[in-house]
């Protein structure tokens, strides 16, 4: 029985600061924002989390598709900034959106493919009929070290997905992930940020995953990149998911309604599903999207998705992704750094 | 350490969903709920109520000296909200290009209300923005009028 | 129930009293009170006394029964009662001291109140008189207490046009009063301009709209008035006590621009003491903010709703003129150490009374009323006193 995606929900926080104004604090010249292809990124307010910003894309994802949230069996949130090490997120998503309190939920990590591997979860409850509806949410509020090039791209934002058996806003097919041991990109318990392997996070992590398991779907199923009208690609930057696109055979128009990092930077768990959401935006029922995640550490989730009938009566029903990109306030670097809490006091 | 974690564990249903009452015998709503309707009292009929957290800003400030707890967020506003529904209560308005205005239409939003330090537990809870020029049902109605449905 | 008279008044120096503590203060009090009655320390039947957080500010409660033992009353096993009702808890110990009399129990009490707020930070001390406010529903969601008082302020100023330099007026004109009062914490004059040039604390109130963080106490001695000329050569008459409460947080008010407390209270004495409002020569009204001075006026009835602003601006409350408000200096510059307020009102009251204030004495005042409320507006007491 066909299993997918009921609905979708994203929040992107309304604050932005600009890749330049970054560079102009660190001296790093005025060409990082073009080599990196991402020109502002979204930071939280001072009253935002991986929590609350889960909870508001769950709320919309909710509001779009009208579901009654007792439907829900199950949550799984991913994120590499919960705030509790100990005590998970989705259960304090499950009492702001009303579920009753017969479902499951536990917290996933797994950099920034968290998002996509609840998705999995959720479908293998759903299709085995364990439950009626699953809901999996990719929210960060990601930290990048002061000076260091990931403080360019580190941004917050989340979606959330409602997957189900029955009026299926988008069918997914199937999915197929690549996982192996690469420490590309990781950080350690108790400190406040990330390490990385400098150029090590590109051919053997990123593209080496995201190929394998693209690769690897599209023969499980028999398809081509001709075969989809839309793809979405990790987004670490504005390069990564253009290059790796070429190299797989898909095309920039066929990604360029998912690309959203230039905008908002990337926000880590959400960053696939953010990209997927601004696909379901304006795609058409008989669509087919192939969607293709990466986490560092590292695993690569790919799906094949053909988008339904019912999109066009619920979409409307809830922000949409432009709406949240257009909605900016930019701060300076102070504010910015008290806004990511990296002055101490 | 010190933990209040009974007392707002006890109002999660208010805070992040604002659930109060409502009195069926005089058809009054309350929030936060209560225990005795104050019209009727013993004669009430009190139900549990969700209200929809949408309302219109009756009075507010802008904080600029605040408790320890607040200190951080300063300046910050608060303002008094008639809820849709009848009853006003006090919240929050988060930045917004639209500033704050008496008069302007809310809408709630989950926010985080505070922390225990940094060992404790963190409150979340209901503060308030400025509800979409557009609603989202003109929205629908706008796009299906241009064949974009 | 018989009338009750003032015999005896004391008050400490308010201010920021770091060589005293809370036990000093109160014994301090106590003793000029009864020196002020001519009694003996073994007169007195009963204590009441107003402290709104002993245990917040000095983590001390049970303070019915320090107050006895710091007055060296101990070995008499008087009744001692602490009675809270946060910045009104001065005035709610007024009238239980009254009921306590009026009732016939007792024939020689003492009404206190005392407060020292200083010993903790002032991020702590706003947080404690934040308390007086809801806390569940009011400050864990970021309201502090003056900006219940400004979110009253606002709507105040969008209603009646209300401006804030008829606010900063009640400050300048409460200063000019002070500069005369010996014991209030401020001597200094201010101008509309210092108001205005002051660090904003919530729009649209100042620092110097602001009452301050004060210590302080003070103590009256209250007996029947067929037995007070026993005592003093101008007993005070208590002719009437109200009391009204209303809802604790703002938000549940009827009307956000005016007390409801107050103007309960206001009826139920004005009715007591059988007068009008225009028959007060002098009153001291609570401004915690100056614009809770103009809320006052309007709902104890002196002005019509609305126009507090203007009344005060053309200098109808000023010393001299028609209605003298708040010779003390009020709570802005006399100093606002919560407990002891309301009867540091009486205090004044009883002074202008018995033609002893001074430079700031009204002249020929007859008729003074007390005005004392507790938060947003929870609380309010309302007493009369005549000569």
């Amino acid at each position: 029985m066909a299993s997918g995606i009921v609905s979708y929900g994203v929040y992107i926080p309304r604050y932005r600061i600009r890749v330049d104004e970054i560079a102009r604090v660190w001296g790093d010249g005025d060409e990082i924002s073009e080599s990196l292809r991402v020109f502002e990124k979204s930071v939280p307010d001072l009253d935002e989390d991986a929590v609350t910003i889960a909870v508001e894309a769950a709320r919309n994802a909710l509001q779009r598709c009208g579901a009654n949230p007792d439907r829900i069996g199950a949550i799984y949130v991913g994120s590499e900034s919960h705030p509790y090490a100990v005590k998970p997120t989705g259960t304090i998503v499950g009492e702001a959106i009303c579920t009753s309190s017969d479902f499951t939920a536990a917290d996933f990590e797994f950099a920034c493919k968290a998002g996509t591997a609840a998705v999995q979860a959720c479908l293998g409850l759903v299709s085995s009929k364990l439950i009626d509806l699953g809901l999996a949410i990719g929210a960060d509020v990601s930290q990048g070290a002061p000076g260091d090039m990931l403080e360019y791209t580190a941004a917050a934002g989340g979606a959330a997905y409602l997957i189900g058996r029955e009026d299926l806003a988008a069918e997914i097919e199937a999915f197929y992930s690549f996982t192996t041991d690469t420490p590309d990109f990781w950080r350690r318990e108790g400190m406040p940020y990330p390490e990385h392997g400098g150029r090590f996070t590109g051919e053997p992590a990123y593209f080496k995953h995201v190929v394998s398991a693209a690769k690897g779907l599209m023969k499980k199923i028999g398809t081509t990149p001709d075969d989809y009208d839309y793809a979405v690609f990790h987004q670490p930057n504005g390069k990564f998911p253009v290059r790796v696109a070429k190299m797989l055979g898909f095309s920039t128009k066929q990604i360029e309604a998912g690309l959203v990092v230039p905008m908002i930077g990337n926000t880590y768990s959400a960053s696939c599903l953010i990209g997927l959401a601004a696909t379901l935006d304006v795609a058409k029922p008989g669509d087919r999207i192939f969607v293709t995640s990466f986490g560092s550490g590292a695993g690569s989730d790919a799906f094949s998705i053909t988008v339904k009938e019912k999109i066009d009566e619920i979409r409307c029903a809830a922000p949409s992704v432009r709406d949240y990109i257009g909605d900016a306030e930019y701060l300076d670097y102070a504010m910015y750094a008290k806004h990511k809490g990296k002055l101490k006091v | 350490m010190t933990t209040h974690a009974p007392r707002f564990w006890r109002c999660i249903p208010q805070r992040y969903n604002l659930k109060g009452t409502h009195c069926t015998s005089c058809d009054e709503y309350f929030f936060p709920p209560r225990n005795i309707c104050p019209n009727c009292r013993r004669g009430a009929e009190l139900e549990e109520y969700a209200f929809k957290g949408t309302g219109t800003i009756v009075t507010y400030t802008t904080i600029y000296s605040a408790t320890e707890d607040f200190e951080r967020m300063t300046p910050y506003n608060l303002a008094i909200i008639k809820l849709d529904e009848g009853p006003r209560v006090t919240g929050q308005i988060i930045h917004s290009s639209e500033g704050v205005k008496i008069g302007m239409r809310v809408r709630p939003v989950f926010r985080i209300l505070g922390k225990e330090g940094e060992r404790g537990i963190i409150y979340y809870g209901t503060k308030f923005a400025p509800l979409p020029k557009l609603t989202l049902q003109e929205c629908k109605e706008e796009k299906s009028a241009n064949g974009n449905g | 129930m018989r009338s009750v008279s003032i015999i005896g008044i004391a008050c400490t120096k308010f201010g920021e009293r770091w060589d005293v503590s809370l036990r000093d203060m109160i014994a301090e009090a106590g003793v000029m009170a009864i020196e002020d009655a001519k009694i003996t320390g073994d007169q007195i039947e009963a204590l009441f006394v107003g402290n709104m957080s002993g245990g917040r500010f000095v983590e001390q409660e049970h303070i019915g029964a320090l107050i006895a033992d710091c007055a060296g009353l101990s070995r008499l096993h008087i009744p001692s009662t602490r009675v809270e009702a946060a910045c009104a808890s001065g005035g709610l110990a007024l009238r239980q001291g009254v009921l306590a009399v009026a009732s016939g129990y007792h024939d020689i009490v003492i009404a206190a109140g005392v407060e020292k707020m200083t010993d903790v930070s002032s991020g702590t001390a706003a947080d404690a008189l934040a308390s007086a406010a809801d806390r569940e529903w009011e400050c864990f969601f970021g309201a502090t207490f003056p900006a219940l008082y400004a979110m009253m302020a606002k709507l105040h100023m969008r209603r009646f046009g209300t401006t804030h330099d008829q606010m900063a007026q009640v400050a300048v004109k409460n200063h000019h009063h002070a500069s005369f009062n010996p014991v209030a914490q401020y001597h200094m004059e201010v101008t509309i301009e210092d108001v205005d040039k002051s660090p904003m604390v919530a729009d649209p109130l100042h620092v110097l709209d602001c009452s301050p963080i004060s210590d302080g106490a003070a103590a009256v001695v209250l007996v029947p008035t067929e037995t007070a000329k026993r005592f003093a050569d101008t007993p005070i008459r208590i002719v009437a006590s109200a009391q009204a409460s209303d809802t604790l947080a703002l938000h549940d008010r009827r009307d956000l621009t005016t007390l409801d407390a107050t103007v309960h209270a206001a009826r139920q004495a004005f009715a007591q003491a059988k007068i009008e409002p225009r028959q007060v020569d002098v009153a001291e009204v609570h401004d915690c903010f100056t614009i809770a001075e103009i809320l006052a006026i309007e709902d104890l009835g002196f002005v019509e709703k609305g126009q507090g602003g203007p009344a005060t601006e053309e200098g109808m409350t000023a010393l001299g003129s028609l209605l003298p408000i708040n010779t003390s200096g009020g709570l802005k510059a006399c100093g606002h150490p919560v407990g002891a307020t309301g009867i540091k009102q009486a205090y004044e009251i009883a002074l202008q009374l018995r033609g002893e204030a001074g430079r700031r004495q009204v002249d020929e005042a007859e008729i003074g009323l007390t005005h004392n409320v507790g938060g947003s507006g929870g609380t309010a007491l309302v007493h009369i006193l005549s000569r």
